[in-house]
């Protein structure tokens, strides 16, 4: 085999490609078949990609949307909210003789709940890890689907069926679930204790165990195509740092949703059936119930052993379409890509062993602490790698400040100045004081929310071409970016001062206490910035509408000059992604920039030299 | 209307959004992609620079407008013995983590400004290094080992609890929907015991049971006072959901939980008055509290402590106060002694009493208390055998002269009167009422003053200083013509008629 400096993609996949008689298969017409089939219950992990990423936007929007009217009650208690009235209709409750409508706190705390829960579980989990593990798995391991479509459909739709079931919640007389989306008992078991946990609570559990049903539907699928599909040549070691992450995602999902799903079980069992697990000695509503002998911090512990592992499972795909973000547009390797994939895999054992730091202050015995204390700051030490390996990887590059870029970085930033206060709650000392504040909303949103969600932006303005054959708008992508940027400091960063003043979270209103009232003016602010970031997603929503059938034309099969191989697929690529031989695969997928070549794609072979190289 | 409004101003929002798409995509046409990137390249690797230096400005700056609203800073120094080593370990992870702060940001704006793209330029392929990946593998943990090593100190003397055996003052915190129920132990320094079944919201909120004596003298103050450098264990509970005892000022906070009680042990080191007087020195708290009353109280005299719930549990989670006094020991002494116990208040001699109708113990300490200062009184008299001292609760049965059980501490509480005043002789006579026939009332009040000096002959007292005597009927003390009334004629009365033997 002579060196290869000018290549062709085609040809290359032609001459060292893998024959898999692909072409010999028909049942590739059975997808095409029919609309129904092609868009709706489609069996192409590309449609399905794009499927969760449309649901994952919708409930995006219907989350952040909530945020922007609790937060309205939080800047401006006093103002009147009747505007709201055509929307929400009896939880604003109107006052006949100076017709002001404020927020009925039943349903303060239900947006609160339901914020929490949609972005979480709905946004955060199936729209970033369901969109982009289902879009680049296959398509960056040379696969032609994943290893079950069928598997992967039903992912889909069980997802589909859960936002179905939370969005009728929304609607019933008693109003949603609204005990937080931690849902503790007694809080989410008793009816009486909270309206919200009658019907609410009992849809929330039915959406949250199909949602779990998609999760292990889809981590099963990821697994298994991660270990069986690759192409030749893609051994482990050579996969890009987003499957990395996606396979440890799913994993780390599998291990953990299930025993979510049994906690929730038990929960089920205490709403239902009279069992008491969670409930012991209690009073209310003017009655002694039952229930002895079980306890609330049982749940506690099975919650947060999913609930741990799940910023994680939020995290770690962000993390992993950073990674190749930066590596693409700093044009150049991404540094220490084996250190990347140990701490990837670290966070991901350590993530298992850390869940009651949630529970310091929960009353569980104090000298446990003591090692959950040591496993979560121990978390800080691969956390802090990464850091300094994206830091490094932008040094010495040629880096390119499109949108995908500006969000990589910004998603960097958050990572750290989130992550930095985590050192703080982790320790238990500090959280004594800290847990259950101001401190913690802006910690964690800042960290696993707007992190996170940098994350999906940063992969949906790189990945967009490859799903929708068009680019979003740059200039458009480029006053999103500033406008979260600064927008999302602007509602956090102060978030700190309020929980270190020491004012509790979930609070309807903060002036029933001197010391927590002292703060109406950084409160307005913080919702005047709410709404204005809010704003600038509704801009990336326009835009990425209507960029679909609008935006500029992708021309060439690799825009980015990447080296990975979705980029090696036809513009318009059918459903089994190569419509030939399916491209091998020579070398890792960060060959930028070296012996002087601005990009060596992966299907490319290893020159002369490199074989020389290879052999020391 | 509004929302046409809205609906209005979001269509033209995205019309707008639409016309900067196009015209940016004609621009791009216009002066080439080329030219179109590398100023945009520039200007975007300037504007990073900007915002980084703003931002870690804007990060100190707010920092320092906040600090004297924040605990730990400021006025705010913390209320309890243990809270300073917290404020203390929260600036020490604060000065490590703003270090790092500091210098990643600038280090990844910086790159990104310095090695934004040139059009031909190639990037350096640096892939790996194994000694600095040591580096910043080694330093970090390094740091941790130092952060987790101080906190874990400060978390072990922070929250065991206290020895069994140890002097604390303890009460207890119940929480519920939507405000919380204090407990204080009363005299005998002891809780008494509770069981939820026994909850009832008219007369018994905590549902203590009152057949045991360690609740007789609990009380349930509206506001919780503690004296100042006492160590303090807070029992903490809950009726229904779970709730969280956080107390902001003395960095304290646990959860509540029906059916599994908490605690937190902590020292509260300065009074209301010192936070108070700490707060006065900074302008921000030299306003008046009410803007609409300017010659009113200032901000800083009205501050208090506050009990708030951190632990989501309902609609009404908000609202969870109670106020929290520090005072010195004597003020605190005076508030205690001036409580009455739930029981004594709410449920003594009621139905619910399990004692009813009988005499409890601080009852007949009371009591004694009272007959001797009555005796004292008749003392200092010129003649004392002018007064008639009513001896309470001795009885019998009737038509009998037998003495009952019940009565024999009061004529203890005599003997020991007695026996301390060792040169007074007394006269118990008998009452009866007008039932009957007034001769044989004669002779059965003699013989139940009898009875009863008797008794006080058994206890040590000799008989010639006492004397017997019935008077029957005929010195009523009430009407004989109600129920009450004729129950108070039927008595047995001392009078001191001597003090000189």
């Amino acid at each position: 085999m002579s060196e290869v400096t000018t290549f062709n993609e085609e040809v290359l996949i032609e001459e060292q490609g893998y024959d898999d008689h692909f072409h010999e298969h028909h049942h590739e017409d059975k997808y095409k078949s029919s609309f129904i089939f092609k868009y709706i219950f489609s069996l192409d992990h590309k449609i399905i990609a794009r499927q969760f990423l449309f649901t994952g936007m919708f409930w995006a929007i219907v989350g952040s949307a909530m945020s922007v009217i609790f937060r309205l009650q939080l800047g401006f208690p006093d103002e009147s909210l009747a505007w709201l009235k055509p929307m929400l209709g009896r939880w604003i409750m109107m006052n006949e003789e100076t017709g002001i409508g404020t927020l009925d706190p039943q349903f303060y705390y239900a947006l609160v709940t339901m914020h929490g829960t949609i972005i979480v579980f709905f946004v955060l989990t199936a729209g970033l890890s369901g969109t982009f593990s289902n879009l680049l798995i296959p398509l960056q391991l040379g696969a032609r689907d994943m290893a079950s479509p069928l598997l992967n459909m039903l992912s889909y739709w069980f997802f589909f069926l859960a936002g179905l079931v939370m969005f009728f919640s929304l609607f019933l007389s008693t109003g949603p679930f609204s005990g937080g989306w931690v849902a503790y008992p007694p809080l989410s078991a008793l009816p009486q204790a909270s309206s919200g946990s009658g019907a609410g609570m009992t849809l929330w559990l039915v959406s949250l165990t199909l949602f779990v049903v998609s999760v292990l539907l889809g981590g099963i699928n990821y697994i298994t195509t991660v270990l069986n599909l690759r192409t030749k040549g893609m051994s482990l070691w050579r996969m890009p740092l987003t499957i990395w992450a996606f396979f440890v995602t799913a994993i780390i999902g599998l291990l953990s949703f299930p025993v979510l799903v049994s906690g929730f079980f038990l929960l089920i069992a205490d709403r239902s059936l009279g069992t008491s697990f969670y409930l012991s000695e209690i009073f209310i509503n003017g009655q002694a119930l039952d229930y002895v002998g079980g306890s609330p911090v049982l749940y506690q512990h099975l919650f947060w052993f999913l609930g741990h592992p799940e910023v994680y499972i939020i995290i770690l795909p962000a993390m992993g379409i950073v990674s190749e973000v930066l590596s693409v547009h700093a044009r150049k390797p991404i540094f220490g890509y084996k250190a990347m994939v140990y701490s990837i895999l670290a966070i991901a054992f350590l993530s298992f062993i850390v869940w009651a730091h949630h529970m310091f202050m929960s009353g569980v015995n104090p000298f446990i602490s003591n090692f959950f204390v040591i496993f979560t700051l121990i978390i800080a030490v691969p956390s802090a790698v990464k850091v300094f390996n994206w830091i490094t990887t932008l040094w010495g590059g040629n880096i390119r400040l499109n949108s995908p870029m500006l969000f990589a970085i910004g998603f960097v930033s958050m990572f750290i100045s989130g992550g930095l206060t985590g050192i703080f709650l982790g320790n238990s000392a500090i959280d004594i004081q800290l847990h259950d504040t101001y401190f913690v909303v802006a910690h964690f949103h800042i960290v696993m929310g707007v992190a996170a969600f940098f994350g999906m932006f940063a992969g949906i303005y790189h990945w967009y071409p490859r799903m929708f054959g068009t680019f979003m708008n740059e200039t458009l992508g480029r006053i999103h970016f500033w406008m979260t940027m600064i927008g999302a400091y602007a509602i956090f960063w102060p978030m700190h001062y309020l929980g270190m003043a020491g004012v509790p979270r979930r609070y309807y209103r903060f002036d029933s206490f001197d010391a927590f009232g002292q703060f109406t003016t950084m409160n307005e602010f913080i919702t005047i910035a709410a709404i204005v970031t809010f704003a600038a997603q509704i801009l990336f929503v326009i835009n990425f509408v209507w960029s679909i059938k609008n935006g500029k034309k992708m021309t060439t099969k690799n825009p980015w000059l990447a080296t990975t191989l979705e980029w090696t697929t036809p513009i318009k690529a059918g459903h089994g992604n190569w419509p030939g031989n399916i491209p091998t695969v020579h070398r890792w997928a960060y060959d930028y920039g070296k012996d002087g070549k601005d990009f060596i794609p992966q299907i490319m072979p290893l020159s002369e030299k490199e074989k020389a190289e290879e052999v020391h | 209307m509004i929302g046409l409004l809205i609906v209005g101003i979001i269509l033209l929002f995205g019309v707008v959004v639409v016309q900067i798409g196009r015209v940016t995509d004609l621009t791009a046409k216009i002066r080439g992609e080329e030219a179109v990137s590398r100023s945009i390249t520039n200007s975007q690797a300037k504007w990073l620079m900007v915002f980084c230096v703003a931002f870690l400005v804007y990060c100190v700056a707010s920092a320092i407008y906040y600090k004297n609203s924040m605990l730990g800073y400021g006025p705010h120094e913390a209320a309890s013995a243990h809270g300073g080593d917290i404020d203390s370990l929260f600036n020490t992870t604060l000065f490590f983590t703003g270090i790092v702060f500091v210098l990643t940001h600038v280090a990844l704006f910086w790159f990104t400004y310095k090695y934004r793209r040139v059009e031909g330029r190639v990037g350096i392929f640096f892939s790996h290094d194994n000694k600095l990946e040591l580096v910043w593998t080694i330093v970090p943990a390094l740091v941790m080992v130092f952060l987790v090593t101080n906190g874990l100190v400060v978390w072990n003397e922070v929250m065991p609890d206290v020895d069994p055996n140890a002097e604390v003052l303890e009460f207890e915190a119940t929480g519920y929907q939507f405000a919380w129920d204090i407990r204080y132990p009363g005299p005998d320094g002891k809780l008494g015991t509770k069981n939820f079944r026994l909850i009832n919201l008219a007369n018994n909120p905590l549902g203590q049971d009152w057949s045991d004596p360690k609740n007789i003298d609990d009380f349930h103050p509206t506001e919780i006072y503690l004296p100042v450098n006492q160590k303090v264990r807070v029992r903490i509970t809950a009726k229904d959901v779970l709730h969280n005892f956080y107390l902001p000022h003395f960095r304290l906070k646990m959860d509540a939980i029906p059916g599994l009680p908490t605690y937190f042990v902590f020292t509260p080191t300065k009074t209301t008055e010192e936070y108070r007087e700490e707060l006065s020195k900074y302008p921000e708290w030299q306003v008046p509290a009410d803007p609409e009353n300017p010659n009113g109280p200032q901000k800083w005299e009205l501050f208090d402590y506050e009990l708030a719930c951190a632990e989501l549990c309902g609609k009404g989670h908000y609202s969870m106060k109670r106020i929290v006094k520090i005072v010195s020991q004597e003020e605190y002494d005076e508030w205690f002694n001036s409580q009455t116990g739930y029981y004594i208040q709410n449920i003594r001699n009621t139905n619910d009493d399990p004692f009813k109708a009988q005499l409890l113990p601080y009852e007949v300490e009371a009591r004694s208390q009272e007959l001797l200062s009555e005796v004292e009184a008749a003392l200092i008299e010129d003649d004392p055998s002018t007064i008639s001292i009513n001896l309470k609760n001795v009885f019998f049965n009737i038509g009998s002269a037998e003495l009952k059980d019940d009565s024999k501490y009061e004529l203890d509480n005599v003997a020991k009167i007695m026996s301390e005043y060792n040169d007074i002789a007394i006269e118990i006579s008998g009452h009866t009422d007008n039932t009957g026939n007034a001769n044989s009332n004669i002779v059965l009040s003699g013989e139940r003053a009898t009875a009863v000096t008797q008794y006080l002959t058994e206890k040590g007292i000799t008989s010639e200083r006492l004397k017997a005597v019935g008077h029957g009927q005929t010195i009523p003390a009430d009407t004989n013509d109600t129920v009450e009334g004729r129950q108070n004629n039927r008595r047995i009365e001392m009078k001191i008629i001597s003090q000189n033997l």
